[in-house]
């Protein structure tokens, strides 16, 4: 491809893996992470920063993977959907109250849900019921009404459900 | 709060999605993750303009453009269509059929008709490339003044189809009936509302998405795609391109979201097929972007309804004239009109004598109209306000005036004035109740009270609809499941539906394993790959529950007979003495003469000699399910209170409540989950989304700044009551996947007009943001 020859090599360290790729300058981060690294849980839902499918944990901060150059990662450490989960498929706090508590339908936006509440559960150890909110207002969901993941959200961050009456 | 049927062993049972630890551990099979070597890229050049003639397309220095393999317009594609049809709706008249379509036209040929409209199909080694070659191509077009608004393309002053000759594309007049007007003469009241929705996108997360590879020298062509139903597209690829059906393969992985839009083959993916037959060899994929999509992907909801309703003195509805006017934008699904459903089913669950519909769909130079959610919904969207409209002017509680009105369980078998027919299995009163219980309406009247004491304003709104599920006609009308156990003893059926979040992949498991007997970890969904599937309609308009879960419950039954036979022969017992658990076949009482189902299944296929001798040898058994009506009616009805901020015109929803009968629920939790998708989707029509056009034609919401979708922090917590009467299908099921978006709205606007309507404002159409109350407020 000719991309190739204009590229640009960075280093960087994905899930734990270091990482030397050669990279087109104005390819975006959530581009050479699919197409490069064939990281394809990260999902591009807007390519404008607004729906959050993208989002990634760079150096321990959640971020747009749509709103970044890949070669502004020189010396970053990722972390990937693919990298949340244990080795052998067993599911983080949050990605097990996403099952029990029917956060997900598609699936299209959970990556970037998951991405984004692991790394606000991380630095977040006491969430009020309306944190969890606002912490999830940067993700666009478009099956779900948010029910499940707000249920989620409150199931890791150990705060009452709602007695709703229905199946619960 | 519920009236539930017991569970069974999975049936019932809120069991965990078996599909969920892939697609949380970001290991989905989305159309855009299929990197297949070789694999080129496509981007479109679109009209920029709303209508006009293109006058030049110069594209030699795209072509030119390193990286680029092929640059097609309307010459050199759109003469390569053999058919353009779908199969749900039917062939067009020029074919035999009686489907109206717009003009077949898969790139813009010679005019463009609306802004989004694709002109150049570039292919390219990667879509940074084709993005590139699309700013070289050169298109001038002479602008022409738009067609906009239903009323004003209704003149037919301008035309957007010169073809056609008219924008009118559907047209019922409303029938002259004596009788009924000196009816509505005699009424003591008879009022008239105009009830508008405003145009709204499907946005599923996931945009659309093909990735074609035609083998010109096998003459095989495969395609992945992003569709709600992969029957559809296998057809609709052989009928484009000419080739022979059999030798087109379609596969679609998990989807993320479709709500109606990728059902059926549009413009751009009809063009991406096309290319590829042409350019042959490479896989050639087309991921729409989100710019793209909310410009040029089908749209809905733009659309009216007149409402004039008789009533006598005491609130008894007399009747009501109804004329729905739809805006089908240019290139629609089909004729994009759905005035036909919606009038049909528009008396709801309340006795009118008598209904006199009319209807006129137009196109306009605007994006096309999609199926969304519920697509015939504007029936419960103006009845429901319609019937807070009238009980207000009449001075009736809204309530009261429902409850004078409704169908009862008395009143059933209970056949409509448009002739649809509810069984016994529906319940519109007793989910209306439930849910203002649930809401406890005395408590909120006095909080009310309260509320405006201090000058806040609340209110509350209902609404009661009757949800045509299942809608059983042309191949929607059944599902095939194509059962095998293997030779362990477990069980794989193929369906022709498909997983974009209706969480197929775990509960026709339940089902299966519920009648065959297994445990629900020995049943296997095979879904979305043509090879494999069997021809069906799909998964969309609340069918599957009802007709892929009783196909696949028909032939876990079938199964077990099969089963049943095999051991009752080996173990010299007679087929009725048999029962059949957790994967074993016994004779009842004689717990030690039993055989487990691998053994079985050993039998089946290895020992031909030992099954009975009238047997076929093999384990496999197919049932394709019609349910018995051309409708399996779910109902239930949705209450809201809310708060709007007389400052700002913001409102506040406070509590939802849903009260739902979807006959026997296979899973509560993905039912629940089913109804808060369509809710907070009707939530999002009211309250955020607006794809508006300018009086050019051109989009104003085209990125997610401008269209607003609902966000996690304006949404309650909804609350649920459950009401399971069984229907007439198989297995007592009933669809409910649209009724959640059907509801919601009107709900909404009622409880918006509760909390305004002591100001003087009394809204009849959406968007309810804060601008536009605002404005309702300064204006009352």
């Amino acid at each position: 491809m000719n991309t190739a020859a204009a590229g640009v090599t960075v280093q960087m360290r994905v899930n734990g893996t270091a990482e030397t790729i050669v990279i087109e300058p104005r390819k975006l981060l959530s581009d050479v992470l699919r197409e490069d690294l064939r990281l394809t849980g990260t999902h591009i839902g807007c390519e404008h920063g607004a729906c959050g499918a993208c989002t990634v944990i760079v150096d321990g901060a959640a971020v747009r993977s749509c709103l970044l150059f890949a070669v502004q990662m020189g010396g970053a450490e990722i972390t990937t959907i693919e990298g949340i989960a244990d080795a052998d498929g067993t599911l983080n706090a949050f990605q097990q109250a996403m099952q029990d508590q029917h956060g997900l339908q598609c699936g299209f936006c959970t990556p970037g849900i998951v991405v984004s509440m692991t790394a606000y559960l991380a630095d977040h150890d006491d969430p009020t019921d309306d944190d969890l909110k606002v912490a999830l207002s940067g993700n666009l969901c478009r099956c779900t009404g948010y029910q499940g993941i707000i249920n989620a959200a409150r199931q890791a961050a150990g705060l009452p459900l709602p007695n709703a009456g229905g199946h619960q | 709060m519920s009236a539930q049927l017991s569970a069974g062993r999975y049936v019932g049972q809120s069991v965990k999605r078996l599909e969920d630890p892939r697609l949380l551990a970001g290991r989905g099979r989305y159309v855009d993750d299929m990197q297949i070597p070789g694999t080129l890229h496509v981007a479109f050049v679109r009209s920029t303009v709303a209508r006009g003639t293109i006058t030049n397309i110069d594209t030699a220095v795209a072509a030119a453009l390193p990286g680029v393999h092929a640059v097609y317009t309307a010459v050199d594609l759109n003469p390569r269509v053999q058919q353009f049809w779908h199969t749900m709706l039917g062939p067009p008249p020029e074919l035999g059929g009686v489907s109206k379509y717009p003009p077949t036209r898969p790139l813009a040929d010679g005019d463009v008709r609306f802004v989004g409209d694709p002109i150049v199909l570039i292919i390219a080694d990667s879509r940074y490339i084709a993005e590139d070659a699309a700013d070289l191509v050169e298109v001038d077009i002479d602008v022409l003044p738009p067609v906009l608004g239903i009323w004003e393309a209704a003149t037919d002053a301008a035309i957007v189809h010169p073809e056609l000759g008219s924008n009118v594309i559907d047209h019922l007049p409303m029938p002259e009936v004596p009788e009924v007007e000196a009816m509505f003469a005699s009424a003591a009241h008879v009022i008239s509302r105009r009830f508008r929705q405003c145009r709204a996108s499907n946005v599923p997360m996931e945009p659309r998405g093909i990735i074609v590879k035609y083998d010109q020298f096998a003459g095989d062509m495969q395609i992945w795609a992003a569709t709600q139903s992969v029957s559809e597209w296998k057809s609709s690829a052989a009928r484009l391109t000419g080739i022979a059906e059999p030798r087109v393969r379609v596969i679609a992985g998990d989807v993320g979201g479709g709500f109606g839009l990728k059902m059926m083959v549009t413009r751009d993916e009809a063009a991406v097929i096309l290319a590829a037959h042409k350019f042959g060899d490479r896989p050639i994929k087309w991921i729409e972007d989100r710019h793209e999509n909310l410009i040029s992907a089908n749209q809905a909801r733009e659309e009216a309804i007149d409402v004039t309703m008789a009533v006598t003195a005491d609130g008894h509805i007399m009747g009501a004239k109804i004329y729905f006017w739809e805006d089908v934008g240019a290139f629609p699904a089909g004729s994009g009109a759905t005035g036909s459903m919606a009038m049909g089913v528009w008396p709801g669950p309340y006795k009118f004598p008598v209904v006199l519909p009319g209807n006129t769909a137009v196109f306009t130079n605007t994006c096309g109209k999609a199926a969304y959610r519920g697509p015939w919904m504007m029936e419960t969207v103006s009845r429901e306000q319609m019937m807070d409209h009238v009980a207000r002017e009449i001075g009736m509680d809204p309530i009261e005036f429902r409850r004078i009105n409704i169908v009862t369980a008395a009143d059933l078998p209970y056949t409509t004035c448009m002739t649809m027919v509810y069984d016994d299995s529906v319940t519109p009163s007793e989910t209306m109740e439930q849910a203002l219980e649930i809401l406890d309406v005395t408590a909120f009247r006095a909080e009310q009270v309260a509320a405006r004491a201090e000058g806040r304003l609340i209110g509350m709104g209902l609404a009661v609809y009757m949800e045509p599920s299942a809608i059983a006609f042309g191949i929607l009308s059944s599902d095939q499941a194509i059962m095998r156990m293997d030779i362990t003893g477990k069980v794989s059926v193929a369906m022709s539906t498909g997983n974009h979040g209706h969480s197929l992949e775990t509960t026709i498991p339940q089902i299966v394993a519920e009648h065959l007997g297994c445990d629900i970890a020995d049943v296997v969904l095979v879904q979305g790959d043509t090879s494999s599937s069997p021809m069906g309609p799909g998964t969309g308009g609340s069918r599957s529950a009802v007709i892929a879960g009783g196909a696949a419950q028909t032939a876990a039954l079938r199964m077990k007979d099969k089963i049943v036979q095999i051991a009752a022969h080996t173990l010299e017992a007679a087929p009725e003495d048999m029962e059949v658990a957790n994967s074993m076949v016994s004779v009842r009482g004689t717990p030690a003469k039993a055989l487990p189902f691998a053994a079985i299944a050993s039998m089946a296929y290895m020992m031909p000699e030992a099954l009975p001798a009238d047997m076929e040898q093999g384990l496999e058994t197919i049932a394709r399910y019609r349910p018995p009506g051309q409708f399996t009616w779910s109902n239930a009805a949705h209450a809201c209170t809310v708060e709007v901020d007389v400052e700002t015109g913001m409102t506040t929803i406070l509590r939802y409540i849903v009260s739902e009968d979807c006959g026997r629920m296979i899973n509560p939790m993905v039912v629940e989950g089913q109804i808060a998708g369509g809710v907070v989707q009707g939530i999002g029509g009211v309250l955020f989304e607006h794809m508006i056009y300018d009086d050019s034609g051109n989009p104003q919401a085209t990125t997610f700044l401008d269209y607003l979708l609902p966000s996690a922090p304006e949404i309650p917590d909804i609350e649920y009551g459950h009401i399971e009467t069984l229907s007439p299908s198989i297995g007592g099921y009933k669809g409910m996947g649209e009724g959640g978006a059907i509801g919601s709205p009107p709900a909404l606007a009622n409880a918006i007009h509760d909390a305004l309507a002591h100001l003087g404002v009394h809204p009849t159409r959406f968007p309810l943001g804060p601008s536009q109350l605002l404005e309702l407020i300064r204006d009352a």
